[in-house]
């Protein structure tokens, strides 16, 4: 049986506007409607979408957080909005824009309710966050409020916290938002170890791609609350690699190029980007542009994951 | 099935010593902070007895007996306020998303909510309740029974007050910044109960017994000890119930509170 096993999974929110004096007026928001998917234990995958796609409702439901309004959800074998404080042991969840870690107390300190809460014995406790620090660079910083802490140090505090009762599962809501380059490789490469020496299965959700070709093998679209890809990463490449761009800087600001065989993208100012077949050759199109437009540059893009990703989302598959 | 009763308490006892320790990191701020709110709640009394001054009794009541009542209710919601004050805070934790993270440990979400940076600032005002409690006792003719209806009456009064701190905190799940809601009915019915109910009309009487059970921890058994009737004419038994009362209470909040805890709708980001 697979570790996480999600099958038309549902939830709505009914969101109340004003409308009017005194007034309000009711609708409904499917935030995630016929989800299905599998995770085996010891995957890494990546869950990206558009914003308001559905990606933390979800992982809110698959912690018990959020109660589905319907379908199947299993994950370790626990039905997790039933069985929440049981499943609680088996995961941890960092939500990047948020901290589990308390403000005014010091790291350590935060550090220890969570050995309490989660009665990790004391050795391992010690041997967990020793390891952690040092992986993580943090021995500085144990003594000092978590309110006076970089967003850097506060997120390696938060994933320190999330692993200290060792989670069969880690799920992780953007955890890299707002971390410098240095960091984010950092912790890409924390979490690649951790998978690669403890076998924790890794759902994450991010905005930055680069997270999802560094970590994920699979990974999973989802827009409008539904997935509309789910597979390898190179797969995703293959199915929206069809066009490739020729970005073209001409001496003056224009009309957008119209030549055969390619079509204009973007235009911003002088620069045009235009996208053609990927199997196609680029030489006759280079040729056509510059015998009948005034170009000063011109330059050729392969197709990259993201706007592999922005086609689906547009298509909405 | 012990353990599944016993550990959240064992939980909850390991959560509010790191707090303390925490607090007590910081003793000067601590210590004006525990004067000043044992000052403030000294004053509350005083007004009382100022009223005394010019007349001599109230609604059939004196001073002592006055202090009695009010000793009660003020033991019962010092315990509960110094317990699990922070279930107060149920909107605040939705807003920031606390509550999120409370859902994913594995400790029962009303304890983590309950300890949540536990203070002892809190203590002042079971200081000055106490305090007004001794000075009453000896008004009372005391047998054995009559002790242990006051015991029971003071246990029963810090329960029912944890009742009513959660079940009027639970509003919150619905409408995030409603903390002072909660206060109209907890310290609002505190302050009622804190004058002979022969004083109000009688429905107010009546509600204070069957809506909104206060009474039962304080007026009724305080009647019991001092070897009064109820004046309002209801039966004499009701003087021995303040521990169901509470159970209805406590179960009543529970029940909501779960309502609540599943309808939760989360935050949108
Ligand atoms: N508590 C809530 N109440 C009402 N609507 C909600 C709530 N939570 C989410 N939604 C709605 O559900 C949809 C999905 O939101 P969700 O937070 O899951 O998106 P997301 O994929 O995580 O987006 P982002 O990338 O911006 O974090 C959005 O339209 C959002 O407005
Ligand atoms: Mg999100």
């Amino acid at each position: 049986m697979p570790l996480i096993d999600v099958a038309g999974l549902e939830r709505t929110f009914v969101v109340r506007r004003r409308a009017g004096f005194m007034r309000r007026s009711k609708s409904v928001v499917r935030a995630v409607q016929d989800l299905t998917f599998s995770i085996e234990a010891g995957e890494m995958v990546g869950y990206i979408g558009p914003n308001g796609a559905g990606k933390s409702t979800t992982i809110k439901m698959l912690t018990g957080i959020l109660v589905p309004t319907s379908g199947e959800l299993r994950v370790a074998g626990l039905e997790p909005s039933r069985q929440r404080t049981d499943l609680a042991r088996r995961i941890g969840v960092v939500f990047g824009q948020r901290t589990t870690l308390w403000w005014d107390l010091p790291l350590r300190d935060s550090f220890e309710l969570l050995q309490k809460i989660y009665r990790v014995p004391d050795q391992r406790f010690r041997e967990n966050l020793d390891r952690f620090v040092e992986l993580l660079d943090l021995g500085d910083q144990l003594d000092t409020p978590v309110r006076q802490l970089s967003l850097g140090q506060r997120m390696r505090g938060d994933i320190t916290a999330a692993l200290l009762h060792d989670p069969e599962i880690l799920y992780l809501d953007e955890p890299t938002i707002g971390l410098d380059v240095v960091s984010k490789g950092r912790l890409r490469e924390f979490l690649r170890a951790l998978n690669a020496e403890r076998g924790t299965t890794l759902l994450l959700t991010t905005h930055d791609l680069q997270d999802i070709e560094a970590l994920c093998d699979r990974v999973i679209v989802i827009d409008h609350g539904t997935s509309v890809y789910d597979g390898t990463l190179a797969g995703l490449h293959a199915q929206g690699g069809s066009t490739r761009t020729l970005v073209v800087d001409l001496v003056d600001t224009g009309p957008p190029i119209d030549v055969p065989g390619a079509e204009v993208r973007k235009v911003e100012g002088p620069r045009q980007w235009l996208s053609f077949p990927a199997d196609a050759s680029a030489a006759p199109l280079v040729a056509a542009v510059a015998s009948a437009y005034d170009v000063a540059d011109l330059s050729i893009q392969e197709p990259d994951i993201e706007d592999v990703i922005r086609e689906l989302y547009s298509h909405g598959a | 099935m012990a353990d599944r009763l016993w550990r959240p308490v064992a939980c909850y006892g390991d959560m509010v010593r790191l707090w303390i320790r925490a607090e007590l990191s910081y003793p000067a701020s601590f210590a004006m902070l525990v004067v000043g709110s044992m000052m403030i709640n000294a004053l509350d009394f005083v007004a009382i007895a100022i009223m005394f001054s010019s007349i001599d009794t109230l609604g059939g009541f004196g001073l002592r007996e006055i202090a009695l009542l009010y000793g009660a209710t003020g033991v019962g919601i010092g315990v509960a306020d110094t317990a699990i004050g922070s279930v107060e805070r149920i909107g605040e934790f939705v807003r920031t998303g606390r509550l999120d993270q409370m859902l994913t440990k594995p400790v029962p979400l009303l304890v983590q909510v309950c300890s949540d940076r536990f203070t002892l600032r809190r203590l002042g005002r079971i200081t000055q309740a106490s305090v007004v409690l001794v000075w009453a006792l000896p008004i009372v003719d005391w047998t054995p029974t009559r002790v242990l209806v006051a015991v029971v009456m003071l246990l029963s009064s810090s329960a029912l007050f944890f009742g009513l701190f959660v079940l009027f905190s639970c509003v919150q799940f619905w409408t995030t910044d409603a903390s002072e809601f909660a206060n109209a009915f907890t310290y609002g019915g505190n302050t009622l109960t804190q004058y002979p109910l022969t004083v109000f009309p009688r429905e107010v009487a009546l509600a204070l017994t069957f809506v909104l059970p206060i009474a039962f921890v304080n007026w009724y058994p305080c009647l019991y000890l001092l070897g009064r009737s109820d004046p309002n004419g209801l039966p004499d038994w009701l003087q021995f119930c303040s521990p169901l009362a509470a159970a209805a209470v406590i179960t009543v909040a529970l029940l909501v509170w779960r309502t609540g805890v599943r309808r939760y709708t989360s935050t949108g980001s």
